[in-house]
């Protein structure tokens, strides 16, 4: 749709943004062929979560936040459980810690196969969906496939179901497995990890346009471990913090399009970079060694600073995950118990996990009666909104002569390579197009 | 080519976290085939082609809460021929109607710093609270097997079988211990729907009624049980103010507890 105002300027509408979670927009603005504007829009109906979580039970929290986001819900609850047992002092042991890495791959596995294939890959081999690409492509559609069921199969029995399981609380699980239940996923992950590998093939030599942003990375990290639910804040521009000083480090804005607030970092105003690209060019040597082998092999060179090869870092952490399942189940004794005891006190506490998209901060305040006073949740995709848009700066003055349609895949395509998940928001992109 | 016939099916999203229309790509072995037997029109989370209405069967995900949205559902249903909600916030408004028993104002001024930039309506409201709906799936999630057995019901032309009994059934069925008699963990078990297989007591917690409602239950009766057993009015209230607590015999028993 496009239509002209009174001082000539053209106004273009686009609906799309689709293979992503969320409803979104762009709004672009041309005066005589220059780029004047682009702004991201966000459209996802407020649901008020830290509002309503005000007064519920601590032990509610894991359930309630898991809804954020039917996509990555194991992440919210990993962050929740995290931040609440941080403000309450408790530490579960090591075998719970296992288990939450494993629950963590599972969703992992699910998340990065759902968007390496369904909704990443169509843009590199020209289809609209994977449902057209099985037509050409069934081998690969049938992977991906397989690779979601194990992912799904492995959310399933550590948490009841593999969207909004029920197992994880505070101070560990309601729940461990059984030992002979995690074997029996071994034979599906061993056919799981070879698939990872002929995906990262498959991915890694796809046509990427060159683009390399000086981004600044940020994830988890870990002495020892590649980062899921703990431990410090590191950045590739220097950042290297506890949790509890990441509200100092960075800033969220709440800017007037838009109903996520967006996250810059709060000396120099500037965006950043949080996904699975920014995990492993910050912690290439914690990946498992069959994953870090392939990394090495693959043709990309790490870091790697091209946003669109994001799908190429997913297909090492799936690598990863499956790799990392295995270990993880081959070392399995059931504990004795599933979960911390503890004592109810005033506190408050915070924590940072690793979404399959990114970096995500919880934040608690609960009272003496187990309620939660005060909640902050920041989510991964929210602290890449505006880097999406100075990304979207820097490409768009090469194509802004190209047709309508071609400016709105060119936006597409990018935004999607960050896997945003707007519903923790909606499904379409408005790209507003005005040509001055 | 001759022109195709498949029925036309159509994916549409209001406020919601996106899990339910996920339990369909979830549906690994019979996706390939679902999209083999129906035309996929509409389903922006998995595909970029877009195909106008009419559709012949719309899956509805996600409760109502803007004024914008009011319009758009009309207009799905105007262009629906079998309109179904999929999920507890399509169905009963979903965790969001928390903020029904509570000062919308005041939340946007708690979660945003410019509340002048957020329009949004008091009530989330579940889809038939607006347009007629045909067939409602429960759960937060739904069961995908439920999806799939009310799209091939329609495909081939016959009523839809979902189960209507309680969890407590389920839990009997798959041999779960009771875990309100046995360790007297509070369970809304008894008034809730089955369609989840009773996950939660066979993971050793009691039930939190994310598939709604029974059509007749005994919300009093449980009531009183749980409160002889030790739990607090307060706690009570927010058992029944969860996933689906905007449903009517969960909004009704909470309410009054909460008045008491």
């Amino acid at each position: 749709m496009a239509s002209e105002n009174a001082k000539g300027e053209k106004t273009v509408k686009v609906d799309y943004l689709t293979r992503v979670e969320g409803e979104g927009g762009v709004y672009v603005r041309s005066e005589g062929g220059e780029l004047r504007e682009v702004k991201l829009n966000i459209f996802e109906p407020p649901r008020f979560f830290e509002a309503f979580l005000r007064g519920r039970s601590l032990q509610e929290v894991p359930d309630i936040v898991a809804r954020i986001c039917g996509i990555c819900p194991v992440a919210y609850q990993m962050s929740a459980a995290h931040a609440i047992e941080s403000a309450l002092g408790v530490t579960p042991p090591p075998e719970i810690r296992a288990l939450r890495r494993l629950l963590y791959c599972g969703e992992w596995i699910e998340s990065h196969a759902l968007h390496i294939y369904l909704l990443n890959a169509p843009d590199f081999l020209g289809y609209e969906s994977a449902i057209s690409m099985a037509a050409d492509h069934p081998k690969e559609v049938e992977r991906a496939l397989r690779l979601k069921k194990i992912g799904n199969r492995l959310l399933a029995i550590l948490g009841g179901r593999s969207i909004h399981p029920v197992s994880v609380c505070v101070g560990g699980f309601y729940r461990v497995p059984r030992r002979k239940e995690l074997e029996s996923l071994k034979a599906d992950l061993l056919w799981a990890l070879e698939a990872s590998k002929e995906t990262l093939a498959l991915v890694s030599r796809l046509p990427f346009p060159s683009f390399a942003p000086d981004y600044e990375f940020v994830s988890v990290s870990h002495p020892s471990e590649y980062p899921m639910n703990e431990r410090r804040i590191v950045s590739s521009k220097g950042v290297d913090i506890d949790p509890e000083d990441f509200e100092h480090v960075f800033l969220e804005e709440h800017v007037e399009r838009s109903t996520a607030l967006h996250s810059v970092r709060t000396d120099s105003g500037s965006s950043y970079f949080v996904g699975p690209l920014a995990r492993i060019n910050l912690n290439i040597d914690k990946l498992m060694p069959q994953a870090l082998a392939a990394a090495r092999a693959c043709g990309v060179s790490w870091p790697c600073r091209n946003p669109y090869m994001g799908i190429v870092a997913r297909a090492v952490e799936l690598i990863h995950a499956c790799e990392e399942a295995l270990a993880i189940i081959e070392a399995y004794r059931e504990p004795a118990s599933s979960r911390v005891e503890f004592k109810l006190h005033a506190g408050e506490g915070c924590a940072a996990t690793e979404a399959p998209r990114g970096l995500l901060y919880h934040r608690y305040r609960i009272n003496d009666q187990g309620l939660v006073e005060f909640a902050k949740i920041i989510p991964p995709t929210a602290q890449n909104y505006r880097r999406m848009e100075d990304d979207l700066k820097a490409i768009l003055p090469g194509v802004l002569d190209q047709s309508e349609a071609d400016i709105a895949q060119v936006c597409e395509k990018l935004i999607r390579t960050y896997d945003p998940c707007i519903s923790c928001s909606t499904h379409f992109l408005k790209l507003r197009l005005e040509r001055g | 080519m001759p022109p195709d016939t498949r029925p036309k099916l159509a994916v549409f999203k209001f406020s919601s976290c996106d899990g339910c229309q996920l339990a369909l790509l979830n549906l690994e072995d019979e996706l390939l085939s679902l999209a083999g037997e129906v035309e996929i029109a509409y389903f922006l989370e998995a595909r970029s082609r877009i195909l106008p209405g009419p559709y012949d069967v719309a899956l509805v995900e996600g409760s109502i809460t803007t004024a914008e949205d009011v319009e758009r559902i009309k207009a799905v249903r105007k262009d629906s021929k079998f309109l179904v909600t999929i999920g507890a916030c399509a169905t009963a408004g979903g965790i969001q109607a928390l903020r029904n028993w509570q000062d919308v104002t005041e939340f946007t001024r708690a979660v945003y710093a410019t509340p002048a930039y957020i329009h949004t309506l008091e009530q989330s409201t579940p889809i038939s609270s607006h347009v007629a709906v045909d067939f409602e799936v429960n759960g937060c999630p739904i069961n995908k097997m439920q999806v799939l057995e009310v799209l091939t019901a329609l495909l081939v032309g016959r009523a839809p079988h979902l189960p209507g009994d309680s969890v407590c059934m389920e839990c009997k069925r798959r041999g779960t211990v009771c875990v309100m008699v046995a360790r007297g963990l509070p369970c809304l078990g008894p008034l809730t729907q089955t369609g989840c297989g009773a996950i939660c007591p066979a993971y050793n917690r009691g039930c939190y009624g994310c598939f709604g409602p029974l059509e007749a239950p005994n919300s009093d009766s449980l009531s009183a049980q749980l409160l002889r057993d030790g739990m607090q009015r307060g706690d009570l209230v927010r058992l029944f103010r969860g996933f689906t607590g905007f449903a009517e015999a969960f909004r009704s028993a909470g309410d009054k507890w909460d008045k008491l």
